[in-house]
């Protein structure tokens, strides 16, 4: 049996739990907690571990997705997860534009430990006050080829077609090497 | 869509970026400690700029030295509304300025509002697409490009000028022995201003808020007159906030509004995975079918 993973990360409270929910055939296995009173005013409980998500293939290839801790001390877990990952999705909050600087944070530290594929999901694509994904892409100074995907994470389609997109540049990948 | 955070988060600088980048069309409204700014622009270029509700063609000329109190005042009786274009053009037909004086005149009045508005370090903003500026404004379209180039050299200067210069909530006073020949120091009439308020009961903040300059220009100035060994800093730091600095000297801005270090980005494509091609394809196939 293959296993391969792929890595959900974001800022806090981008949604990278209700994405992985949303996909995964399994329950999603997470520790929520209750959190800190400089948190809580964003939601009430947070991953304190990781999340994990499982998509079985066939008997021979299972698909594993991990989301990254949302809170900052728990970053060190990050190059963990990274470490043999397929790909990985940064998914940010469209709404909440102070959590940009954080999101181009994490972008770097994970392409700083592999030039491995990824795109960026701009989630809560369905509110109103949602950045579109090309004022978000110049914002994060991110290079042309870089996906950035309008993103719902509670929405089935939405999220299949962010894996689609990741599985598309992985794919584009072998073609540059 | 409606953007909307804070200059905290998202500086200005990294705004009018966006702006010229995505050609945009619309206004930036931003609400901070030091009043309200707007911006207005058309397929990425910015076109009006209002701070706390200046930008009136009349008040521009006035305070550029490009008109007299009394002319205006003739021309504005002749005026049934207040609207910048006919009173430009009666102030031309009257002979009292040319075209030239009035497209300069608004340029720099749209310079000096983003270039004071790149110095604030926070405040509330919001994007309004397709917003028009208000019909009775004259706009000149300037590129986003020079402004940015001269906002990175401020800003620049600026966190030279805090270095020097740290608190705001200090007194000035006339040193008695000044160092250098006085004949040979040339003042402005802003830097005369503020030697006008200069007394040890004033803060620097304070005579920036009596003098209408923004924190750079008070800097600037400041550090001008202590340099001549005209002027010296008495007192001791209150440490409350200055009136005309919002936060603390935070460093010098790398230009993005994001902190230097981390991880550097490859800037490169990146690399295959270490799995077969024939994996990613079926993974591809099964997922398109969930």
């Amino acid at each position: 049996m293959q296993t391969v993973k792929m890595v959900v990360t974001g800022p806090f409270a981008a949604g990278k739990t209700e994405f992985i929910q949303t996909i995964s055939e399994i329950a999603v296995v997470s520790t929520e907690r209750q959190i800190s009173d400089f948190t809580r005013t964003v939601k009430s409980s947070t991953t304190v571990a990781m999340d994990f998500g499982r998509i079985t293939v066939d008997d021979d290839l299972v698909l594993y997705l991990f989301g990254t801790p949302g809170q900052k001390r728990f970053d060190f877990m990050w190059e963990i997860l990274a470490e043999g990952m397929l790909g990985f999705i940064v998914l940010i909050d469209s709404t909440r534009s102070e959590t940009f600087r954080e999101a181009k944070q994490i972008i770097d530290i994970f392409r700083s430990y592999s030039d491995t594929p990824f795109v960026v999901a701009a989630n809560k694509q369905d509110l109103e006050d949602a950045w579109p994904p090309e004022d978000i892409r110049i914002v994060l100074e991110l290079e042309p080829w870089v996906k950035v995907l309008p993103c719902v994470a509670k929405d089935k389609e939405s999220v299949k077609t962010v894996l689609l997109e990741l599985l598309y540049t992985i794919l584009e990948s072998y073609d540059h090497n | 869509m409606a953007l909307k955070g804070r200059l905290r988060d998202i500086s200005l600088n990294q705004l009018l970026n966006l702006v010229k980048l995505a050609r945009k069309t619309g206004a930036l409204t931003i609400e901070g400690e030091q009043g309200r700014v707007e911006l207005y622009f058309k397929e990425g270029k910015v076109v009006h700029a209002s701070l706390n509700g200046d930008g009136d063609l009349a008040r521009l000329l006035l305070k550029f030295g490009r008109l007299q109190e009394q002319q205006l005042r003739a021309v504005l009786q002749q005026l049934s509304a207040p609207d910048d274009k006919e009173l430009g053009l009666r102030l031309i037909n009257a002979g009292y300025v040319s075209k030239n004086d009035i497209l300069r005149a608004i340029r720099r009045h749209t310079m000096d509002v983003v270039l004071t508005a790149l110095a604030w370090e926070d405040g509330k903003f919001h994007f309004e697409p397709n917003k028009a500026p208000p019909p009775e404004r004259i706009v000149v379209p300037i590129n986003l490009d020079s402004i940015v180039r001269e906002g990175d050299q401020r800003q620049k200067e600026l966190a030279t000028l805090r270095e020097e210069l740290p608190d705001l909530n200090v007194a000035l006073r006339f040193t008695e022995n000044p160092s250098t020949n006085l004949s040979k120091i040339k003042l402005s009439r802003d830097e005369w201003r503020v030697i006008s308020f200069i007394n040890p009961r004033n803060t620097i903040a304070q005579i920036a808020k009596y003098s209408g300059l923004d924190e750079f220009q008070i800097r600037r100035i400041v550090l001008k007159l202590m340099r001549n060994g005209l002027v010296e800093v008495v007192g001791r730091p209150t440490g409350r906030a200055p009136a005309v600095s919002s936060a603390a000297p935070q460093g010098v801005s790398t230009g993005t509004g994001l902190p230097a270090g981390g991880g550097a980005p490859s800037g490169h494509r990146p690399k295959a995975p270490a799995v077969e091609k024939s994996v990613v394809r079926r993974l591809i196939k099964f997922i398109r079918g969930l």
